[in-house]
């Protein structure tokens, strides 16, 4: 989540569900948060109960617009045009905080005189037309540039999804070239006037469809509830990463929240409602090729990661947080390979350690399978024979294979792609293992929610039969690699010998302890082995271990923190005792700025953490996200490093200058603020700028992966696929299950009683969708729920697909995302799922 | 105590998760898996099988009832003159979502009809059918007027809504009010309930929903007979709308009606034989 992390140096939610409850008005965007979240969306109608304002902006009227005050309709992939014309609002009319713009923003910082505004073309000054990527030195803060190194990639690397912090090379010297009267031209706050002057109301009537009133009281809504005594919460998933542009639409919403004053207080923030149970565990604790835990760089062959001290050293930015690194990596190859590592000497691990050589993610390993470059795979936990863009490339791609082992409690279509599609199983060469695994109250372990928040499940009965944990499978695969390998000379296989692989194991089943993986994350000095109470204990000269920093203290006094379940009830709103939140069990980042620039809340209506003079520390409801003694008045003198360079009123501590980035003068490869592109594939040209899409989108030319043109009269129509709340991603969690397939029993698509008019289609009745990457037969729900836009005169329609169904299974349907291609979002390599084009007939053609 | 359920239509979501819970815990069956194309509704109604139903009934904007504040409303009408798709300003009641279980009458015609004492009142004051006893006759199919219970083909018998009378039992809220993520299935003293849904009901008048009321009480939606009943809503729009009878009542309130008609009949008819035989 680059959107958030270049933003305010953290790619995670900045807030909590709970806390929604405490908004005066909650925007949900890219997100249809009653059926995906429905649990979460308990804390929204608690607010709506309190006086709070629901606003819902959709591309289709769902359960969600049924609850909110108003709905206003969007034409998919229009978000910047939306929030950039909020934007706009606000700056028109002084709507902004002006305090807290001037304290907490880079609004005054100014950039190089390189720095061009955006003219018709669309393109940022630094566009090399040959490499088709950006020349960032153009963006850069004038006097004091910040690295690009140290926010997380390189230009030739993706930025991990939940990114890390920022660093800043050289030492402090002195202050930035700013002007705090924000009049000159090159300050932030002026670059930001003039870049988004164009995003008018009639603007926005015209790109995204919503009529001009609805987005005006949009706008008006939003500024009336948002200021010194009054905060507004914005919610969104994947409706707004889902996108050729995502990122920028995400940053789009990190400016406005940053404009209105509303980070870091209660009520406020940005809720990033994440897609899957625990997936934001899995990027914090990294299931990623490009991170290892906690966010920390994977050693890469084309950076200066030679030797150990040359990979610490050039990761370990001089101001900012990341001053810390070698503490966090220390602990990290202590944690897991013991008394074989030894930091004076990294180099005896670090020699044998994997380096990046290049593209290793999702997609681009897809197609190198179907290509024949990948041999063997296995799948915990996914389905993406049905659940990812151009599924129908990934069965090829299994079906390549010369092993696959599936491991899931459902026969899902992954494990079955060998008979799918009509393919003659005996082609096939692929060998296919399919093991039964455990489902949710048949193991214990911890999931790490929306909010950053790990919560722990305790096993309610045995699996049944064969089926394990994934844990047990993890486990004992690797204790029998390391009896295989105890023996061997081989340098190489040094780091298999090396791993400390000691979980305790219980029951019949000698299943692990998960437990002792928690605590070993969650850290403990070497010599004792006494948990550790957070991430400040950890040391860079061995003498701490620690599997993934950022959860550091969810162990800490021997207790299992994520374990606890006080209600309620027994505490207050913030509910410190319920779960365990990191970093630190915080649940609102950046929560300085809750108070102003001198430590005092900005209001008694909003007051969260403040400066106890007498106590000379931080105080208050949640725990201070910040330094607990750094005074509001300090400054740092020459010289400081670390977080020490960071002044008392720099509430967003990951940022290299403690200030939340208006714009972003590094680190995003589509430009420093966002800026409107229509989808890739998109059937109508983008009024705003030449540019017809995204200029860093990452597209595969290849035969088996056509587009569709932009404008191709074939595939008039917008797709949007979603899910529905009766069912789990890609059905492997749903289709297997009596209760849940009865109530969405066929795969369906929604249209307009406009469109079906036109087609001639009946409610109920067959359809055809077809993109140049294959078709689907299903049924069509006809709804005036699906809004007909107006785009210069003509209708636009839009159809909507849920992509739950599949082959197998009781409930079965084709599969919607074999319409999708692939193409990759420039800085988190993101396919586009909620726009693209197609063509829709009556009947089964 | 008499236990019930107060079902608040205006912060359903529409999960149906309730739907889930219900079956579940209590091991019913699935009825099946066919689309039916109305809206998102693919369990049709309550039955033997399914005795918690979500409805889905969405309000097509020309025919919609608006409501909420006055500028609102009037900002609203603009906004849909000049949008065909609509945006909308106050959305609540133009989808609408209605979890419907059994109503738990005061005056119970199934018990009334049950000619095996198989359907009785429990501890809790609860309608509740003894599956041990129940012979499958079906009279009482056809006696409720909310056409809550059907007989289960493969079984004979007849089930609904036991408002988990394990659970309550065990001091557990009924499975469905557990399981509803924002409080719209709200579960306990009838007598607390009431209560609980008069305040609301005046929330929602003073946020300028007029038109909000309870279903269930022995004015609306529990008449005919019915005395009100334990199982209450709380609604936006006319009863039809949820597919609730507007003015139900008891069979047996025609019943005198019925005698009355067959012994004037009869005694009609016994005159014109009477007449015929004359002499």
């Amino acid at each position: 989540m680059p959107g958030l992390g270049i933003t305010y140096g953290r790619g995670g939610a900045t807030t909590s569900l709970m806390d929604l409850q405490n908004a005066d008005c909650i925007l949900i965007e890219g997100s249809n948060m009653a059926e995906a979240h429905p649990v979460g969306f308990r804390h929204p109608m608690i607010a709506k109960e309190k006086g709070a304002t629901l606003i819902h902006v959709d591309p289709r009227f769902t359960r969600t617009s049924a609850m909110c005050d108003i709905y206003a309709p969007i034409r998919p992939g229009t978000d910047i045009v939306f929030l950039g014309g909020m934007i706009n609002y606000v700056l028109e009319n002084e709507k902004y905080f002006e305090e807290y713009v001037k304290s907490y923003t880079n609004a005054a910082t100014l950039i190089t005189e390189e720095y061009e505004d955006v003219d018709t073309t669309g393109l940022f000054s630094g566009w090399d037309d040959e490499k088709q990527a950006y020349d960032m030195e153009s963006w850069a803060y004038e006097g004091m540039p910040i690295d690009y190194a140290s926010v997380g990639g390189s230009q030739g690397r993706m930025f991990g999804d939940s990114g890390g912090g920022q660093g800043q090379r050289g030492v402090h010297e002195g202050e930035r070239p700013s002007d705090e009267t924000l009049q000159h031209p090159r300050t932030v706050f002026q670059i930001l006037k003039r870049h988004f002057a164009r995003y008018t109301p009639e603007m926005v009537e015209r790109i995204c469809g919503t009529p001009r009133e609805a987005f005006l009281k949009v706008a008006e809504t939003i500024c009336e509830n948002s200021g010194r005594d009054k905060t507004t919460a914005f919610c969104y998933a994947v409706g707004w990463t889902q996108h050729s542009k995502g990122v920028q639409i995400i940053r789009s919403a990190a400016i406005l929240q940053l404009l209105l004053g509303n980070m870091g207080r209660p009520g406020g923030g940005i809720m990033a409602l994440r897609g899957h149970a625990t997936i934001q565990g899995s990027t914090d604790i990294a299931t990623l090729y490009n991170i290892l835990p906690g966010y920390l760089p994977m050693p890469d062959v084309i950076k200066d990661h030679d030797t150990w001290q040359s990979y610490v050293e050039s990761e370990t930015a001089d101001t900012g947080w990341w001053n810390n690194f070698p503490k966090y990596i220390t602990s990290l190859f202590k944690a897991w390979y013991g008394d074989d590592f030894d930091p004076e000497n990294g180099d005896e691990i670090f020699d044998h350690f994997p380096r990046l050589s290049g593209d290793h993610s999702y997609y681009p390993t897809i197609m190198e399978m179907k290509d024949g470059g990948v041999k063997g795979c296995f799948v915990f936990g996914q389905n993406f024979a049905v659940g990812g863009p151009h599924a129908r490339l990934a069965r090829d791609a299994l079906r390549n294979l010369d092993w696959l082992v599936v491991l899931d409690a459902f026969e899902v279509e992954t494990a079955t792609a060998w008979k799918l599609d009509g393919v003659d199983p005996k082609e096939n060469g692929s060998e296919v293992f399919y093991i039964p695994m455990a489902l949710i109250a048949e193991k214990e372990g911890s999931f790490t929610q929306t909010q950053r928040m790990l919560q722990w499940h305790d096993k309610a009965v045995e699996p049944p039969d064969d089926a394990r944990s994934d844990a047990w499978f993890v486990f004992h695969l690797g204790r029998r690699l390391k009896e295989l390998y105890k023996d061997s000379e081989e340098p190489r296989d040094a780091l298999i010998k090396a791993v400390t692989w000691d979980y305790p194991v219980e029951g019949e089943r000698n299943e692990p302890d998960i437990e002792s993986v928690i605590k070993e994350v969650s850290g403990y000095t070497v010599a004792d082995r006494k948990p550790v109470g957070g991430f400040a204990d950890l040391k860079d000269d061995g003498s701490t271990a620690c599997g993934g920093w950022i959860y550091s203290g969810v162990y800490a006094d021997g207790v299992n923190q994520s374990r606890r379940r006080k209600p309620h009830r027994e505490q207050d709103n913030v509910a410190a005792e319920w779960g365990w939140a990191w970093p630190a069990n915080r649940r609102i980042l950046y929560n300085r700025a809750s108070a102003d620039p001198d430590g005092k809340p900005w209001s008694e209506r909003k007051k969260l953490v403040w400066w106890d003079e007498e106590q000379e520390k931080w105080v208050g409801h949640d725990i201070p996200d910040f330094q607990a003694t750094k005074p509001p008045s300090y400054r740092p003198g020459e010289n400081a490093s670390g977080v020490d360079a960071l002044p008392g009123d720099g509430p967003f501590i990951l940022q290299a200058d403690g200030k939340g980035w208006l714009f972003a003068p590094v680190g995003l490869k589509d430009g420093p603020l966002p800026i409107h592109y229509e989808a890739l594939e998109s059937p109508v040209p983008n009024l705003m700028y030449s540019q017809q899409y995204d200029p860093a989108v990452r597209t595969f030319d290849r035969p088996d992966n056509p587009y569709n043109r932009p404008m191709d009269p074939k595939y008039p129509y917008v797709v949007t696929t979603y899910r529905l709340t009766e069912h789990h991603t890609s059905g492997a969690m749903s289709r297997w299950i009596p209760w849940l397939s009865e109530l969405q029993p066929e795969l369906f698509v929604e249209i307009s009683p406009d469109l079906a008019a036109e087609k001639g289609v009946n409610n109920a009745g067959w359809v055809t969708v077809e993109t140049s990457r294959g078709k689907i037969h299903c049924k069509a729900l006809v709804t005036d729920r699906i809004p007909v836009y107006d785009f210069e005169g003509k209708k636009l329609h839009t159809i909507g697909i849920p992509y739950h169904f599949g082959p197998n299974g009781l409930v079965k349907g084709d599969i919607v995302n074999d319409l999708m291609p692939v193409s990759l979002e420039a800085n988190v390599a993101m396919h586009e799922a909620k726009a693209f084009t197609a063509n829709l007939e009556k009947g089964r053609v | 105590m008499a236990t019930g359920f107060l079902t608040d239509t205006t912060v359903c979501i529409g999960c149906k998760a309730c739907e889930v819970a219900c079956k579940q815990w209590n091991q019913i069956p699935a009825d099946g898996y066919e689309l039916t194309g109305d809206s998102y509704d693919n369990t049709k109604q309550l039955s033997g099988t399914t005795w918690r139903h979500v409805a889905f009934i969405e309000n097509p904007k020309k025919q919609r009832k608006l409501t909420g504040d006055v500028d609102l409303l009037a900002l609203a009408e603009d906004v849909h003159q000049t949008l065909p798709g609509g945006a909308e300003l106050d959305g609540l009641g133009r989808w609408t979502f209605m979890s419907d279980v059994c109503k738990h009458c005061v005056e119970a015609a199934c018990q009334q009809a049950c000619p095996t004492g198989a359907i009785i009142r429990n501890e809790f004051d609860n309608v509740y059918i003894q599956p041990d006893v129940c012979n499958g006759c079906g009279y009482c199919v056809p006696a409720c007027p909310y056409g809550v219970i059907t007989q289960v083909p493969e079984d004979g018998r007849v089930f609904k809504c036991t408002l988990c009378y394990d659970r309550q039992r065990d001091g557990l809220e009924p499975a469905c009010a557990k399981a509803c993520p924002t409080n719209s299935i709200m579960f306990g003293d009838v007598e607390e309930l009431k209560q609980v849904a008069a305040e609301r009901v005046a929330t929602l008048h003073a946020k300028g929903y007029e038109n909000a009321y309870i279903y269930g009480t022995p004015e609306i939606g529990g008449t005919g007979g019915i005395n009100g009943d334990h199982s209450k809503f709380i609604l936006m729009d006319e009863p039809e709308t949820y597919n609730l009878p507007a003015h139900p009542f008891l069979p047996q309130a025609k019943v005198k009606g019925g005698f009355v008609a067959s012994a004037v009949a009869a005694t009609v008819l016994g005159a014109v034989v009477a007449l015929a035989f004359r002499d």
